[in-house]
């Protein structure tokens, strides 16, 4: 019970931000859409698609479900920033003092993040039809939960690393080697199955490589793997993240 | 039954010792000020007594609970404002009592009436749907001030609850310390490193290095200094010095600004050592003893340099923290 209210007081706050934030939710939609638009012409304009599933509506279309699993990615891993932040800033301490255990505030951060980073990644879903997708009512609410998963991952993972952080530039550092790697081997703007064999094993051990390849599923129909399978390993992912985000709280202090 | 029970703490940092035991017992509705330069353990005797650190050795009661054996039931029962802001100021001052409220259980029916008379204590109702970003320095520390007290704890810590305000607002905050003591009987447990602040505490600790060099009431601790306190400059300070040590057989002290003696009857006294003195003295003046004067009797030094060096530190220390 006390932990339940930790976890959704350290949630609601996440979300209360978000809602503040609503401008810059809205604004944020501007750098996908520039990766999509500039990069997906660009690129489409350059590499030939012809003889590939996707060859039908171009390189834009391909990319989009790239573009959300990207969103997702940005949105979860910088909510977990803002623990190094709070920390600093000092509002965790607040809630370290009130009696709830630290176990909750792990996960309550989590459940936030991926709040946050599943309505940013919805909000994409707007674009959609400029980038030549067509999305049905269904396919939304397939969509809905694979980004919940996608982004409750994601910010696990971002959490396991913040916890340990001191300060704001180690964090920028570590994140340089995990986000930027994570986003460009995930097969966000190309086919993972023609990449060279020593790329291969980094494209399969990287977790978002699965949440895009279901998100380019559900959108395009060409996903490598079948859902369910993306789908547990997300999950499996995700619990492994919590549990590391969990231990990395307990050990504080 | 005490408030506080603290016996031999002591908590060091890897190996560098921070408290080096301290022991006292805080009654029930008392005032208790823990007064101390920088770095002399005063945050991390809080930080302990709040449970966010675990000592090293000894052992603490809050509340009739032990800090280390009975986390929950101390959190339960205290209120702490932080010496660093601890406010999302990214959301309103509703939304941030809010939150505190539900992590403490308060009742949902009572939330949004507890929410505005403890803003209204401290005279932010009207402010309640602005972003804390928007506050001042003053009204963010009242917010926290009224937000510790939301869940009505038994304890209320406040870690230097006005560094870094103009003493009109320091004042203003102590005037709401001070009526919600009245009103409510709490017991607070505050540190300060502002002298005139100590005095409104029943009881004084004197925190020097992580040792209690010094506990009692203001008035009591201000006897330990001989009597008057007398500060002069000369021409010449160190000659000045040994003129005073052989004619007037008073020690002498130099205190950074100046010279410095204690003497009874300083008023008498004054006149006397301006015709007996044969270096020139360009400036002088007489206080009544203070806890500063009671710091530098104890431990040979001012506690808080004062002037422009220190204001630097003070920017330095915030810079730091982003
Ligand atoms: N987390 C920490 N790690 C290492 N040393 C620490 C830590 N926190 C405090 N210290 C050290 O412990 C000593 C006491 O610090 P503390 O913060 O308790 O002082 P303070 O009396 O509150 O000072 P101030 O008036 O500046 O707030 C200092 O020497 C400080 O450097
Ligand atoms: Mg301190």
């Amino acid at each position: 019970m006390r932990n339940l209210r930790g976890i959704y007081v350290i949630w609601l706050r996440d979300v209360k931000r978000f809602w503040q934030d609503r401008v810059r939710v809205v604004v944020g939609i501007a750098q996908p859409a520039l990766y999509l638009f500039v990069l997906g012409n660009g690129l489409g304009g350059s590499f030939s698609l012809a003889g590939t599933p996707a060859a039908q509506g171009g390189f834009v279309r391909f990319m989009y479900p790239g573009i959300i699993g990207m969103t997702v990615l940005f949105t979860a891993t910088f909510s977990a920033i803002s623990i190094v932040w709070d920390r600093e800033f000092g509002f965790l301490k607040e809630v370290l003092v009130a009696p709830v255990s630290r176990s909750a505030i792990a996960i309550g951060k989590a459940l936030g993040g991926a709040t946050q980073a599943t309505l940013q990644g919805a909000i994409i879903l707007l674009l959609a039809p400029l980038a030549g997708v067509q999305i049905t009512l269904l396919d939304v609410l397939i969509l809905l939960p694979v980004m919940a998963l996608v982004a409750f991952a994601m910010t696990s993972l971002g959490i396991a690393i913040a916890a340990r952080m001191r300060s704001m530039e180690s964090f920028q550092v570590v994140m340089n080697f995990f986000l930027m790697p994570m986003f460009f081997l995930s097969g966000a703007m190309f086919f993972t199955d023609r990449v060279p064999a020593w790329m291969k094993p980094l494209v399969s051990i990287d977790p978002l490589t699965y949440g895009v390849d279901a998100l380019r599923g559900i959108v395009l129909g060409l996903n490598r793997f079948p859902l369910v399978q993306s789908v547990l390993i997300l999950a499996g992912f995700a619990t492994l993240a919590l549990g590391l985000a969990v231990r990395s709280f307990q050990r504080e202090g | 039954m005490n408030a506080i029970e603290v016996h031999d703490l002591r908590k060091n940092f890897k190996e560098i010792p921070a408290v080096k035991g301290v022991s006292f017992q805080i009654p029930p509705g008392e005032i208790f000020g823990f007064l101390g330069p920088n770095g002399a353990g005063k945050t991390t005797t809080i930080n302990i007594l709040c449970t966010l650190l675990t000592p090293t050795a000894g052992t603490a009661l809050v509340a009739g609970h032990d800090v280390v054996r009975e986390r929950d039931q101390v959190r339960r029962k205290i209120g702490i404002v932080f010496q660093d802001r601890a406010l999302d100021e990214r959301l309103t001052a509703f939304d941030n009592m809010q939150l505190h409220a539900i992590l403490y259980n308060v009742p949902a029916r009572e939330l949004p009436k507890r929410i505005d008379a403890a803003l209204a204590t401290v005279e932010l109702l009207d402010r309640k749907k602005s972003l804390v970003r928007t506050f001042s320095g003053g009204m963010k520390r009242r917010l926290e001030i009224a937000r510790g007290l939301l869940h009505t704890p038994e304890v209320l810590f406040l870690d230097e609850p006005t560094v870094g305000l103009d003493p009109q607002t320091r004042r203003a905050i102590w005037d709401y310390i001070q009526k919600l003591h009245q009103k409510r009987g709490l017991t607070i447990f505050m540190t300060t490193h502002y002298m005139e602040e100590a005095e409104v505490c029943h009881r004084i600790a004197i925190i020097d290095h992580g040792k209690i060099i010094a506990l009692d009431t203001p008035a009591n601790l201000k006897r330990l200094v001989g009597g008057d306190v007398v500060i002069l400059k000369t021409s010449d300070d160190a000659q000045a010095a040994a003129e005073i040590q052989s004619r007037f057989h008073l020690p002498v002290s130099p205190n950074g600004q100046g010279l410095r003696l204690e003497v009874e009857g300083g008023e008498q006294f004054i006149p006397t050592l301006i015709r007996d003195l044969p270096t020139t003295i360009t400036s002088i003046s007489l206080h009544r003893p203070t806890l500063e004067d009671v710091f530098v009797k104890l431990t040979g030094r001012a506690i808080r340099e004062e002037g422009p060096e220190s204001m630097l530190r003070v920017g330095m220390r915030m810079w730091g923290r982003r």
